[in-house]
This record gives C-alpha cells, structure tokens and sequence, in this order.
C-alpha cells in the first residue's frame, strides 16, 4: 500500500513540475466548454431569405410582414424576377427563396388552390428540413389567421367540414428548445474523457523515450501497482475536471441538474476508469509519444463521432450501433443527459453501469497485460 | 540546382514512407471518416422509438396507430396506461415521443366535434424532437384528410418545398466538402509542422542549414512530398464521394482541383509558421490540434452552420481558412457556379495565403540567424 502511494505522488510531482500542462488541464477545458457549447449548435436560426412577391395583395403583405416578425428568418431582399432570386441563392446570400405567385389571394378568396412555392437551400439537409418546417408552421399559422379572419365563422365550421383534429405538442424536458441545455452535459463528458485518455496515452511511452521506466523496472513494484499508481492521478483530475465544468456549466449556462450529483459523479469515476486503461494501453504499444498521439487522436475522433454527442445513436445502422457498445464516450454522454437534464435514476441508468464495468475489466486487463517490465 | 532539390525531396519521401503506422493513420483516417460520416453520423431518423398512450382503444384511434406505424419510421415499444409510466419511459430513454389519444376518440370523431392529439416530445434533444413532432403531425394530418374524405380542405394555402442543390436531402452534400478542408490541413499543416519541429528537435535542422543548399530550397523540398501526398488524399476522398455517395463535381473539375492546390499551399505556409515558433512535436501537435484542427472542424461551417453561432465566433471563423474553401467547394461542386460566384472567397484565400507566406519567412530568417 505504501509504495502505491510512493507512486501516486511521483506522479503528482510529475505533472504538477510541468508549468505548460497546468493551464491545458484546468483553464483550457472550460474554455473549449464555453467555444463547444456555443459553437456545437444545430439551431436554426437567421435563416436569410428572400421573398418574391407577384401578387402585391393584401394577404401577401399581411403574409411578408407575419415572416418578418418572426426572429428565425431575416427578409434580405424582396426582388421582382425569379432570376434575381435564383441568383440570390447561388451566391449564398439567400438560404429560403419563397414565391408568393400571381392571383394568390383571389385563389385564395374562391378556395381554389392557393399555393406558394418555397425553395430551400438543401447543401446541409437537416438544416434545411427544420428550417422548411419553421416556414411551414408560420405559413399554416397564417392561414387559420386568415380563415378566421376573413371568413365568417360559421361558414368556415361549415366548410372545413366535419371532424377537426387538433394537435397540441408539449416538449418535455426542455421547454425553450435550448440547444444548450442539450449539448452542455454531452460534451462536458466528452471533454473530460479526451483530456484523460491523451494525457494517459503519451504517459508510459514518454517516461520509456527519456529512460525513467528503467529505473522503475528495477524497484520491487508490481505491475497491476504500476498501472494503478499512474491510473490513480489522473482519475482524481478527471474528476476535479468534471467539478469544474459543473459549475461553469450551471454559472454560465444555467443548465438543469435534476437527477442525483452522486450518481454523475459515480459514473464518472467508472467511466475515466475504462478510459484510463485504454489510454495506458494505447501508451505501453506505441514506439514513440508522436505515434501515441496519433493513435489516441484517431480513437478520440471515431469515438467522438460514434458517441452520440452530435447525431442520435437511433439514426445510425444496425451494425453501427452495436459499434457504440465498447465506446465509452457513448455511455458517458447519454448518462450525463439523462441523470442532468431528465432527472434519471440510478436504476434507469444502470445498463451503462454494468456495460462500462465489463469495459473497466476488459481495458485494464489490456493494459496490464501490454506492460512489459523487463530490465 | 534541380538535381539537388530532387535529391532532397527523395530523402524526405523516404523518411515520410519509413514510419509504417503513421502512414497507415494518414490513409486510414480519411477513408474511415468518410466511412464514418457516410454511415453513422446522420440526423435523418429512422426507426425513433414511440409510445401511444391510446385511452380510446376503439377502432379508429386503432387505425390511426396502426397508420403512424405502417410510415416505417416510428417504431412502437411502450403502451403507457397513465402519464407516469410514460414519464418514467423518456426517462429510461425508451422513447422520443408519446401520442396521447383521447378518450371516446371515435365518437367525437364523428359526431363533427373537435378532438385533441397530444404529441409529447423528448425536447432534451431539440432538433430532434421538431423534426419528429413536425413528421407525427403531417401523419396525423393524412390521416385525418383520409377520413374527411377530402383531398384538400377549403381555404387552405399549400405549400410547395423543394429543396435546391440536394434534392434527397444527402448528408454526403454537407460533409464531403469539410473533410476535404479537414483532411488537407491535417497532412500539410499538421504533418509539415511536426516534421519541421522534429528536424529542430533532433538538432539535424542545423546540420541542413550549413548544407550548401539555400534555406528556401531546404522549406520547399521538405514541403513538396507533403503537397503530394494530400493531393492523393484530396483525389481518394473525391472519388469516394463520387462513387459511394453520388456526389457531383457540377463545375469544373480543373478549377476544383486549382484552387485545392491555393489551399494546401495555405495550409503549407500555417504549418511553416507553427515550427518556426514551437521547439518540440508536442507542442507543435498542440498547437496545431488547437489553433487549427479544432477551428476547422467546429467553426468552418463544416460541422454547424456558422449563421447560429454568436457573433464573437462569428468573427473568430472569418480568419479560418477553411471557412472560405468550404465555401468554395460548394460552389464549384453542388451548385456548379463557375468564377464569378467564387470570386470573393478566391481572393480572401489568396491574401491569406500571401500574409501567411510572408510571416512564416520572416519567423524563418530570425531562426536561422
């Protein structure tokens, strides 16, 4: 037990002596947090559009002045041709082009089909999907504005027939539809597990490059010591890491904490377990700290990808979903948001326990078993 | 002259082809990111997971089930009989959206009275739970018109979407073009800089410097393989998109191809920068990962678009190179626009490129002296 200690505080020696490390392990990671989550952002908003008007009625106005209300879309030009739209878009200026045609509101009046055409830059199609989703719902708002508004009440009864219905959305969780609030525990897991596993990554093979593996070689220490003293630092920083970010996160973004603190914090500590241990058996392969790098860069990126943060596990194929079983940034992003944002308890969560703990058993063994000691 | 440089460039392919493993990570990691991004990384949904509360189970509220399922794109795995237990569902993160029927859902139906259908979103994930709710409702509408025995109601504005430049609404569209932005800045900015940092590191810069060949010649021929070498890689990831994802090059392929050679010599030029001012691969490879590959991949609009973000980051993405080649790539490819739409992102890089050029000079001359 002692010598394990020994090791622990070499290690805090170590890494505390190395003034550039300090400021890339505390400042740095809030930094990215606040870069992240202001960056890492699929909402959909200041949609430029452009608005060609060839019916100048009234309802086209009343319709045009109801879509420059709203604060999702800005009217940066309302020209007369089509070409000049079209043109518009290529260049980029415009994102939606909508054409409100000739004889719209006469359509309209004798319930003929009144019809306007929207053209929606698809490059990015998810973008473009909820972009013409928000258009639409303007647009429809309008019409039962209009319907109500320009005919009477009875005839509209009469007309829209018989049965109506009508849907009514509730969403639960997170009301405002702050894309904040939704990517700010993801990646303040994914943060701390990319900073760990780098870190542990060049450890080993820096201390093999500059020769200090000899001299612990030849001391009586154990292997699963060994590893357990290097693992040990790095897990306590993880976790002073992910403190820091709670309260940055509820500082600056106000984020929701409605499950259990001692559940996040449990999970973490699992978690950067299985982590550490991929990291340390990244650093006992690799030849050189570059190569290290690389590796590590390499599983941080697919895992990164694959995690969920960014696209939902659901949209992926069969095959790629079973992928994000050994992937710990996985499981780490889905408990943050869960236990954070949902309120989720131990028990709801519990399948990520026991599949990280295989993970923990599996990675660690890996790394002891890579650790040559040989002097 | 000619025959010293390209003796120079062959001892400098050799050292790049002797390192197996990172070359391997220099092949293997576009192809999988292509792979990766093709396959997995999509928002289309298919397959979310849903729950019908139906507290009519009558026939039509039957049908209506039957009809949000039969869409493909919803999959059915929790009846609920009360609200707590669909709580407890999105909390377990068995759903992403609950349909609440109503009781006596048939009667009101067709007694001509108005009938209310819940649709409770899982809107920890925004986007997400729009599009699925936007999707539900359109079903719901079917529906409904299917009943009614209308094909379309009276005073009813249609609309009429198309969506231009990717008209199936591929995701191929959006990431082909940044992985070639990523993928390039990664071998000639990263790579040259490590390269660089490492000659410095191992002292055998000095040993080139005394060398009779100028210092110019030394940064072009250490430069040169590297140009290559993501060229091939720029041609793999355009034939990948081509050929697995039926992405088109509208415009003119030479032109394409020019103006990735403008970017790479941007890319050149930041990684001539970043050795001149770094002394060890580590903190190149840190100074590289975060002050170029980290902008490129979150603020070049590759991965969010750059009009939701705030004005700061707004700014900060102005000065990443990426940005205006992104911009450019799409250009040329999706929209087959030809110089006069590029004009102006063109010149951007081009004065980039040259202030660039200049600084990592001037940094390069003080190290040598």
């Amino acid at each position: 037990m002692r010598r394990l200690l020994f090791i622990i505080q070499k290690e805090f020696i170590q890494i505390l002596r190395n003034k550039a490390i300090l400021p890339l392990i505390t400042v740095l990671p809030v930094v990215q947090l606040i870069v992240l989550s202001y960056a890492a952002n699929n909402e959909v908003k200041n949609v430029n559009m452009a608005i060609v008007d060839q019916d100048h009625s009234t309802y086209a106005r009343q319709l045009i002045r109801k879509i420059q209300a709203s604060d999702r879309f800005t009217l940066i030009e309302a020209p007369q041709a089509m070409q000049v739209a079209d043109r518009l878009m290529q260049s980029g200026d415009a994102d939606v082009v909508l054409v409100i045609p000739p004889d719209f509101e006469k359509h309209f009046l004798k319930q003929k089909n009144a019809e306007v055409q929207m053209l929606v830059n698809a490059i990015n199609g998810q973008q473009a999907t909820v972009g013409a989703s928000y258009l639409s719902q303007i647009i429809q708002q309008f019409n039962r504005e209009i319907q109500a508004d320009a005919v009477p009440r009875m005839v509209v009864q009469k007309a829209s027939g018989s049965s109506q219905i009508q849907i009514e959305n509730a969403n639960w969780f997170n009301p405002e539809l702050d894309y904040k609030h939704f990517m700010v525990p993801g990646i303040l897991g994914e943060l701390v597990t990319i900073l760990v596993m780098l870190l542990t990554a060049i450890n080993v093979v820096r201390e093999r490059e500059i020769g200090t593996i000899e001299q612990i070689n030849v001391t009586p220490i154990k292997k699963w010591q060994f590893i357990l003293g290097k693992m040990i630092p790095f897990l306590l920083i993880g976790l002073l890491l992910m403190t820091i970010g709670l309260v940055a996160g509820k500082l600056i973004f106000d984020i929701s904490i409605e499950g259990s603190l001692l559940t996040v914090f449990a999970y973490c500590a699992l978690n950067l377990s299985a982590v550490l241990g991929l990291g340390l058996f990244i650093s006992n392969l690799a030849d050189t700290q570059q190569q290290a790098i690389f590796i590590a860069f390499f599983f941080v990126i697919v895992f990164v990808l694959m995690s969920g943060l960014f696209t939902p596990i659901e949209s992926m194929p069969p095959w790629a979903q079973w992928l994000t079983v050994p992937n710990p940034i996985a499981h780490f992003v889905d408990v943050m948001r869960s236990v954070l944002l949902k309120g989720s308890t131990l028990s709801d969560v519990a399948h990520h326990f026991w599949i990280t703990g295989v993970l923990v058993v599996i990675f660690n063994a890996l790394a002891v078993m890579s650790y040559r000691k040989v002097v | 002259m000619w025959s010293t440089f390209l003796a120079f460039v062959r001892k400098e392919t050799y050292h790049i082809l002797r390192d197996r493993r990172t070359l391997a990570i220099l092949f293997g990691l576009p192809v999988a990111l292509i792979l990766i991004f093709g396959y997995t990384v999509t928002n289309e949904f298919k397959n979310a997971s849903i729950a019908v509360m139906n507290n009519a189970q009558d026939a039509l509220s039957d049908e209506l089930v039957r009809h949000l399922i039969a869409s493909g794109h919803f999959n059915l795995v929790a009846l609920p009989h009360h609200y707590g237990e669909l709580e407890q569902a999105f909390q377990a993160g068995e759903i992403k959206l609950a349909v609440v029927i109503p009781r006596e859902f048939e009667q009101q139906f067709y007694r001509n009275e108005k009938v209310q259908i819940q649709l409770i979103a899982d809107a920890s994930e925004p986007n997400y739970a729009t599009t699925l709710t936007a999707y539900a409702t359109q079903m719901i509408q079917q529906f409904q018109q299917a009943h009614v025995g209308q094909a379309t109601a009276p005073y009813r504005i249609g609309i009429q979407t198309r969506m231009v430049y990717n008209p199936q609404l591929s995701s191929a569209y959006n990431f082909i073009p940044g992985l070639f932005a990523f993928v390039l800045l990664l071998i000639s900015a990263l790579m040259t800089s490590l390269t660089l940092a490492k000659e410095k590191e191992t002292g055998t810069m000095d040993l080139l410097l005394v060398s009779p060949l100028p210092p110019l010649i030394i940064i072009i021929g250490k430069v040169t393989p590297y140009v290559v070498l993501s060229f091939i890689n720029a041609l793999i990831i355009l034939a990948m998109g081509y050929f697995i994802f039926k992405v088109p090059v509208l415009g003119s392929l030479s032109l394409l191809l020019l103006l990735c050679l403008l970017y790479s010599v941007t890319a050149l030029a930041l990684g001539i920068l970043i050795s001149t001012r770094v002394d060890t691969q580590q903190t190149a490879m840190m100074t590289s990962l975060f002050s170029l590959m980290m902008p490129t991949m979150l603020l070049s609009g590759f991965l969010f678009p750059i009009e939701s973000m705030p004005l700061l980051l707004q700014y900060i993405s102005a000065i990443v190179p990426a940005t205006y080649f992104i911009e450019i790539l799409k250009s040329i490819m999706l929209k087959g626009t030809g110089w006069y739409f590029i004009l102006q992102p063109t010149l951007v890089l081009v004065v980039m490129t040259a202030v660039l050029l200049l600084a990592a000079w001037k940094n390069f001359k003080v190290v040598t002296k």
